[in-house]
């Protein structure tokens, strides 16, 4: 992240303590860029949407403050709430109304005067043109989840926050879901969002924060994380056991595991190695290869170990 | 695709959200237009049943009220009674259905202020309410002579409890937390008041002793002024019947205020 922008949104010592006594935020301290794709990902119960929900004023933090745009999220909330949108966890949408009455609505209640080729062309770029007389629970599960991220950008937000947004949608509009994604990045919109899956981060964000616990354990642009703790290996099962790494092979920095049945590449960062030219080196040495293997530990691996180390 | 990039800060300050405030209003009345069979027509048929069994079987047999004829002497109690229950239902459920479906998050989500909300909601429980009321004040004309003598007060007495008990009723969906709870109060004790809030007598027709009872229900008065309006007659005082209406009005406006200072039940 360039120190040298002002954040758009900027957290500093947030805290949730709900009035059942759960802590859902520990001091929280978070910046995010103008223009970048965040993931916040963590367990169930981590603190996820209470962190979405302080921010976008559905829920009162108990100590801290958020800016967002540079106005503060309480005493400025109008200026704040104006540029954010939010498609929420849960799947809550009215049911008599139609998919065009209810975007339009959105859009007034967020301020806005009506706007309706704007709001056609979300509806078309979102799949939802033909269904947009069509009263919201005619409508299936993923459409209605279209319908709310149509609702969440009718106002045309800069920053916009995704609780979930696929969670329980089938491979299509999943895909839609990310070139949506990317096709706001490109305009400059400000994207946060939560997911499980850990693939989704992998392939949208630019930066990845994970928290536990109301805690957030980690901060980190997606690729230096995947180059500092994402470990990837190359994996060569022997025809037959060998005794040591034959010293013609030192040049790979290989490693005998599985009692000799195995010899192990771990990639050091970005470099990669010539494979062809290992592979031949070895047959002129006679050594049989029954098997190969490359493995990258996923964000998910990352995730996963970081969790259960900081739990 | 084609969504226009945002525009960069536009220094401009919102310090009303109408279009807000009339996205809710639109919204609200919509809903009653969707069931528009319901919100007015059954009302008005209703209203000619209780001139048919009241006016025409009843109150041929009783003695006129103070120069009025039993059929008129009822309709501003009618009315009210018509205002009470009709605010009440839609305030309450206006708020409290979004609660309940969770579809709330966006209004809290919007730039807009509790009082914008208020604002909306009330306003649009208060319009549909004097609505109806103006369709009962149509229907029983057709059925009897009705006449208005300070029609200046009538209205004043109409929009003042069409908004109180809309505000009332804002409050009841705020605190309720199931479907009985929102019924609760208008059955158990708006109604029974109003019923015995002399909607279909006079007060003075009662033994003294009920009559003394009746001062302590606060509806009395709201009655009896919306009453006087129509026919100069009155049970209580005009001045008692607007000190009642507005300090009703300010009460219910004080505790709207004060639920919301506190984001009471609608954030956690
Ligand atoms: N309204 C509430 N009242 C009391 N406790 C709550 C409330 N909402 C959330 N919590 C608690 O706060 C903690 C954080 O919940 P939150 O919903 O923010 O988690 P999350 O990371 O979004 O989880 P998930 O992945 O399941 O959506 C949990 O322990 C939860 O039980
Ligand atoms: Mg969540």
């Amino acid at each position: 992240m360039n120190p040298d922008i002002a954040p758009v949104i900027r957290i500093r010592g947030l805290t949730k303590r709900y009035a059942s006594g759960a802590v859902a935020l520990k001091p929280v301290d978070l910046d995010i860029a103008k223009g970048e794709i965040f993931a916040l990902l963590g367990p169930n119960g981590a603190g996820k949407s209470t962190l979405i929900n302080i921010i976008c004023g559905i829920v009162t933090p108990s100590s801290g403050s958020v800016t967002a745009d540079g106005h503060d999220i309480q005493r400025e909330y109008r200026a704040a709430r104006a540029k954010i949108g939010l498609v929420p966890q849960e799947l809550t949408t009215d049911s008599f109304e139609t998919v065009w009455a209810t975007v339009n609505f959105s859009r007034g209640l967020f301020g806005k005067p009506a706007n309706p080729d704007y709001v056609a062309r979300l509806l078309r770029d979102l799949s939802l043109s033909d269904k947009r007389n069509a009263r919201i629970m005619s409508l299936s599960g993923g459409m209605k989840r279209r319908v709310m991220i149509a609702k969440a950008l009718s106002h045309e937000p800069e920053i916009l926050f995704l609780d979930e947004p696929t969670a329980g949608v089938d491979v299509e509009l999943r895909r839609d879901m990310w070139n949506l994604v990317r096709s706001l990045r490109e305009r400059g919109v400000t994207v946060i969002l939560t997911t499980h899956y850990i693939e989704e981060a992998e392939e949208m964000a630019d930066r990845v924060g994970v928290i536990n616990k109301g805690e957030l354990i980690l901060v980190e642009e997606k690729r230096t994380l995947m180059k500092t703790l994402g470990k990837r290996q190359l994996v060569l099962h022997l025809a037959s056991p060998l005794s040591a790494v034959p010293p013609e092979l030192g040049p790979w920095r290989l490693e005998l595991s599985a009692g000799g049945h195995e010899l192990v590449h771990t990639v050091d960062g970005d470099r990669s190695i010539d494979v062809a030219a290992l592979l031949e080196r070895m047959s002129s040495l006679s050594i049989g290869i029954r098997d190969l293997q490359t493995h990258q530990s996923s964000l998910e691996e990352i995730f996963v170990s970081l969790v259960s180390r900081h739990a | 695709m084609s969504f226009p990039s945002p525009r960069a800060g536009s220094g401009k300050r919102l310090d009303f959200n109408h279009h807000g405030v009339w996205a809710i209003y639109r919204f609200e009345i919509a809903r009653a237009l969707r069931t528009l069979v319901q919100t007015l027509v059954t009302p008005a048929i209703t209203t000619s049943l209780y001139f048919v069994v009241f006016g025409a079987a009843i109150g041929s047999r009783l003695d006129s009220l103070g120069g009025v004829g039993y059929g008129a002497f009822i309709v501003p109690g009618l009315m009210m009674l018509a205002i009470f229950s009709e605010s009440m239902s839609n305030a309450s459920f206006g708020i409290f259905f979004p609660k309940f479906t969770g579809t709330i998050y966006e209004v809290l989500s919007a730039p807009i202020s509790y009082v914008e909300i208020v604002i909306a909601y009330v306003g649009a429980a208060a319009t549909k309410s004097i609505v109806l009321g103006l369709t009962i004040l149509a229907t029983a004309s057709l059925f009897v002579p009705v006449h208005i003598l300070h029609p200046g007060w009538m209205i004043a007495f109409l929009l003042v409890n069409a908004v109180t008990f809309s505000l009332f009723g804002f409050i009841l969906g705020l605190w309720a937390t199931g479907w009985e709870q929102l019924q609760l109060i208008p059955m158990l004790v708006v109604t029974p008041l109003t019923f015995l809030g002399g909607a279909f007598y006079s007060i003075s027709m009662l033994p003294p002793a009920w009559q003394t009872v009746s001062l302590f229900n606060p509806i009395v008065y709201l009655i009896s002024g919306f009453r006087w309006s129509f026919y100069g007659t009155a049970d209580v005082r005009v001045g008692l019947s607007l000190a009642f209406t507005l300090g009703f009005f300010a009460a219910c406006l004080g505790v709207v205020a004060l639920i919301f200072k506190t984001g009471y039940r609608l954030k956690n």
